[in-house]
């Protein structure tokens, strides 16, 4: 199937969904769709990689199935795991069933076994790939070149349809050369003011105008000190909602500094702020 | 089509950016599915299939405006030639959105106005530096801030220089352009990319690269510390964990069948940083003790010295929580680091065992950050020698470039012979460094 017939509409179609795109998002996913291939998404934390994920699916009607990968991630967590209590109690029940016991009735699907076996069209997500060890990562490889899984038991299980594969990293470790080549690569980053500010008054409804403005001005100006932790989309978003739940209009000295703590996490990154800006 | 691809991906692969095979062939394969007319989908195309760092992404998008060059719109509409009146419409567009099409257009127009320049004799060419001179775009901050102090005037600022500094890159892409056409594209190719971020050398890096690179410092400082922490917990097992096993074993009648180990308690160790702060190495120095204080969750107790003819403590000044610029500010200027101002290794070892030989340990890792250029001053090598002798490991770093070892005042061999020297002038030579040593093992 085609997933998007063409960037633009990628954009359209992402949009209803309430995702603002811009054009390196809407020609990538575009791409990974009429190319079959894996889009690698990596980026700061917080700038909607993988709501990006979740979008797709819904623009396109599909299953989400979600990986999510952690430290002593295995194959027994993220593609299958025989039953062996129920194969246990099935030798327990009947002494000449040791054929039957590698059937698929014993089989627990997990994440990646899951994707590749649904009937329907399904966007699997492989959230925080850099946190696995680098182990999985060589397990990644054969899914995603293919879109095969061997299991020794009951042989070589191949995609009735090739998953829409979104992964996603945070870029605390250097994803393998092997695993990126077969990637498609978008780097997002923190937005422009101007795509800022439309996604504030598409997330937070009963925002005005110029105080989305304001907030998306405000939140660059921030990413554009030096701080450890620069302000994510996600957090300019709950800082509209924190700004509307006070009832706030305009965005001046007396509430940023009030409201800072939203935004910014690490103490000395307050100070900074409150410095720079000329706050208090 | 099929030509200017291939020399797109030459070009790339010449000037660094590593493009395998295949992924030469997917961006073909992209381009019979979209439309090529549209650039933008073209360079994201591109990008999406053959770019695969972020720090490649500026040399690619400055290749990717040579050879697929944006069309010029029309014939430029006249303009008053007063330059007031042209700084007048620059201001409006300063305020507007650089993503608009009269943005790029103005810019053109601007460099074929002012841009061509006598470069020589009965040669002419273009360059940026005219047309920012005649526009000066610095001083027209100063009109369009309109509304002074406080939040509003900072925020107005910001916007203000963002959009000056993309004007500059449109001026300077289409000054490349246009030489590009006149002389040719493999010419300008390879002055016009610089190396990504992490290769550039720390002693010739400008201010806006060395806060750049700052910004690398934190996912390097994080990547640094997965790796130390993997490589903890793939080491071997500890002793048995006795309690365990027989607990284990009431599941098989008492008979041990598997053994509990206890898992091994990780080894943290000491890190005592000293590090050259005078001018010469300023760059290098500042971007390492920035990641030898990200780094110090690692670590049980990192310890900083900075030293330029004599050796001072730093460590208080880079509490947790604190602010890393202050810190270096104060550093310079309440640490007792200098006296003439010119470096003097020699001096400084001796004071350094004198005073602080109480910070080394069995348990420590010591690293030296320096040029090891002592200004023809007595070098001490022994004195090094004996303090190397104290720690676990020792280290030296160098921000020269090997060649350059042993010449003029450069001591660098004396104290290699003592300790084990590496060639650091670059973040990637520095995380080579990290991961191939065991600095926190």
């Amino acid at each position: 199937m085609t997933w998007f017939a063409s960037p633009s509409e990628a954009v359209t179609r992402l949009r209803q969904t309430g995702y603002l795109s811009d054009d390196a998002i809407a020609t990538s996913v575009f791409l990974a769709g009429v190319l079959e291939k894996p889009l690698l998404a990596e980026g700061p934390a917080g700038v909607g990689k993988t709501q990006l994920a979740k979008a797709i699916a819904e623009a396109a009607d599909a299953d989400l199935v979600r990986l999510q990968c952690y430290e002593g991630l295995d194959e027994a967590r993220a593609l299958y795991e025989w039953n062996y209590k129920k194969q246990l109690l099935r030798i327990q029940a009947d002494d000449d069933a040791w054929d039957d016991i590698f059937a698929e009735e014993f089989l627990l699907e997990r994440p990646l076994l899951k994707a590749i076996r649904s009937e329907r069209p399904t966007v699997l997500l492989i959230d925080e790939t850099d946190k696995a060890d680098v182990e999985v990562e060589g397990l990644l490889l054969e899914i995603l070149s293919d879109f095969q899984i061997t299991i020794p038991e009951l042989g070589t299980i191949s995609a009735a349809r090739r998953p829409f594969v979104v992964l996603t990293s945070n870029a605390t470790r250097e994803l393998s050369e092997a695993l990126k080549r077969r990637c498609l690569y978008l780097h997002l980053d923190y937005p422009t003011p101007e795509r800022e500010r439309d996604i504030v008054l598409a997330q937070v409804p009963g925002i005005a105008e110029a105080l989305a403005e304001q907030l998306a001005r405000t939140a660059a100006t921030l990413r554009a000190l030096e701080l450890k932790k620069s302000p994510s989309i996600a957090e300019t978003v709950d800082w509209a909602h924190t700004l509307l739940a006070l009832g706030r209009e305009v965005l001046d000295e007396q509430t940023v500094a009030e409201t800072l703590g939203v935004v910014l996490k690490h103490h000395s990154d307050q100070q900074r702020a409150a410095k720079e800006l000329g706050l208090r | 089509m099929i030509d200017r691809h291939i020399g797109f991906v030459h070009a790339l692969r010449e000037t660094g950016l590593p493009v395998s095979l295949a992924e030469g062939l997917d961006a073909a394969h992209a381009l019979r599915h979209i439309d090529l007319a549209d650039r933008e989908t073209l360079r994201q195309a591109y990008a999406a299939t053959l770019v695969k760092r972020p720090q490649h992404r500026e040399g690619f998008d400055v290749l990717f405006d040579l050879w697929f060059p944006s069309t010029t719109q029309g014939p430029p509409k006249h303009r008053g030639d007063d330059p007031e009146d042209l700084r007048t419409e620059l201001a409006e567009l300063l305020k507007g959105n650089p993503g608009d099409p009269g943005f790029r257009a103005f810019a053109q127009a601007m460099v074929e106005r002012f841009g061509r320049v006598q470069a020589g004799p009965g040669r002419q060419s273009w360059f940026s530096y005219p047309v920012m001179r005649a526009l000066s775009p610095q001083t027209l901050i100063a009109r369009l801030l309109g509304e002074r102090g406080g939040l509003p005037e900072k925020l107005a600022r910001q916007r203000i220089t963002t959009n000056i500094a993309a004007f500059e890159a449109e001026v300077a892409t289409d000054v490349r352009r246009r030489i590009a056409e006149e002389q040719g594209r493999e010419r300008i190719t390879r002055s016009a990319v610089k190396p990504p971020i992490d290769h550039r050398d720390f002693l010739r890096v400008t201010k806006a690269e060395l806060a750049e690179m700052r910004r690398e410092i934190h996912p390097l400082a994080r990547r640094l510390a997965t790796r130390l922490s993997m490589k903890h917990k793939k080491g071997d097992r500890g002793r048995l964990d006795f309690r365990r096993t027989v607990r284990a074993s009431l599941q098989s009648g008492g008979v041990p069948l598997t053994t509990h180990l206890k898992p091994r308690r990780p080894h943290k160790p000491e890190l005592v940083v000293v590090t050259d702060a005078s001018d010469s190495v300023s760059g290098f120095a500042q971007f390492t003790l920035l990641l030898t204080f990200a780094l110090r969750e690692q670590f049980t107790k990192v310890r900083a010295f900075a030293f330029v003819d004599t050796v001072d403590e730093i460590t208080e000044y880079f509490a947790p929580g604190a602010d890393v610029l202050d810190a270096i500010t104060r550093m310079t200027t309440e640490a007792d680091i200098s006296r003439f101002g010119r470096t003097n290794y020699g001096h400084v070892l001796k004071t350094f065992e004198e005073r602080h030989a109480d910070a080394l340990t069995p348990k420590t890792s010591l690293l030296i950050l320096g040029d090891a250029r002592s200004n023809y001053q007595p070098p001490n090598t022994e004195t090094l020698k004996r303090l190397a002798g104290k720690v676990r490991h020792a280290y030296w770093l160098n921000p020269e470039p090997r060649g350059q070892w042993d010449t003029g005042d450069s001591v660098a061999s004396g104290y290699a012979a003592m300790i084990p020297m590496y060639e650091c002038r670059n973040v990637r030579q520095l995380a080579a460094f990290i991961e191939e040593t065991d600095v926190g093992g």
